[in-house]
């Protein structure tokens, strides 16, 4: 079992440069549970925008990762949460091509689909949560063997 | 033969003049602003020295997200004003795939594997010029 001390973090989203701790922790955390290059790089790309999300529109944030399991799979949440001004029209926001900003409106659609599980909690005018879920595909033969 | 251009410093990634072309070299996580001040860097380098082409080396690069790849796409657009064309050179698979998934396939973007076949591309004006090396390489 990979150790969690290297995967469970709270990192603020207050600036670009904490943009790029977000994505280089969402790297790390990522390879140490075990996720392959691809994977890795759904993940850090989805990171990246929903953290820009929580900094340009959230108005700043944090994000929360851990590692998470579900029966014998294992795999890595993340959770950006701002107090932002919410958002009123969710379809419209996950509809791709639909921006409020100079954007291409690509983000948090795009990141849905390079994530297993997508949820977001948001409350016009208190905030927005969005959490996302990968799960390492369990390797053919259990590693070790039992 | 080639020279590094002043513009390059303020955006921290390395811009040589070969020839007719600009070959930018863009390494690991690059920062919002820096990327944004690379496109304004490029916009004017291509202004100043009145070269045909551009090539952007992303081979080390780990990720291009939606503003790297807007960025990406809008140096494209800028160069195209300016009479020269742009080539990406070197995506990782990894990326290639993160970035079809995400929906952003920069149709307007030409790219080639590598920064040579690129600068092949940009160098010889038969429009077959693309599929020419490996044609020569193959065959
Ligand atoms: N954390 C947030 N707080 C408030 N509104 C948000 C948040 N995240 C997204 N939105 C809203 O959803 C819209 C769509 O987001 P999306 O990331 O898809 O596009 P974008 O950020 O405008 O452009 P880009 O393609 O550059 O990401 C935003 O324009 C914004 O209105
Ligand atoms: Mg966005």
């Amino acid at each position: 079992m990979p150790s969690s001390t290297a995967v469970e973090a709270s990192l603020p989203i207050q600036s670009e440069m904490d943009l790029a701790w977000v994505r280089q922790h969402v790297r790390q955390a990522a390879a140490q549970l075990g996720f392959g290059l691809v994977a890795q790089t759904k993940l850090v790309t989805a990171a990246s925008e929903l953290a820009r999300n929580t900094l340009v529109h959230g108005g700043g944030g944090r994000m929360e990762s851990a590692a998470v399991t579900r029966g014998q799979a294992h795999g890595l949440r993340l959770v950006f949460s701002d107090e932002g001004p919410g958002i009123a029209d969710l379809d419209r926001a996950l509809t791709d091509g639909y921006t409020s900003g100079g954007g291409l409106g690509m983000g948090l659609g795009g990141a849905r689909r390079l994530v297993h599980e997508f949820a977001v909690d948001s409350t016009p005018g208190s905030g927005t949560k969005v959490t996302v879920v990968c799960w390492v595909t369990p390797p053919p033969r259990p590693y070790g063997g039992l | 033969m080639s020279d590094r251009l002043q513009h390059g410093v303020t955006s921290h990634v390395p811009v040589l003049r070969l020839g007719e072309v600009l070959l930018v070299t863009l390494q690991g996580d690059l920062h919002d602003s820096d990327a944004q001040q690379l496109q304004q860097d490029i916009c004017e380098a291509v202004a100043n020295s009145g070269v045909t082409g551009v090539v952007i080396d992303i081979s080390g690069v780990e990720i291009v997200d939606s503003f790297l790849g807007r960025v990406l796409a809008e140096i494209a657009a800028n160069a195209s004003l300016l009479a020269a064309r742009t080539v990406v050179a070197g995506m990782r698979p990894a990326v290639a795939i993160t970035l079809v998934e995400l929906g952003l396939t920069l149709p307007g973007l030409r790219t080639a594997l590598t920064t040579e076949a690129a600068m092949e591309l940009l160098t010889h004006h038969d429009p077959a010029a693309g599929r020419g090396r490996l044609s020569q390489e193959l065959g």
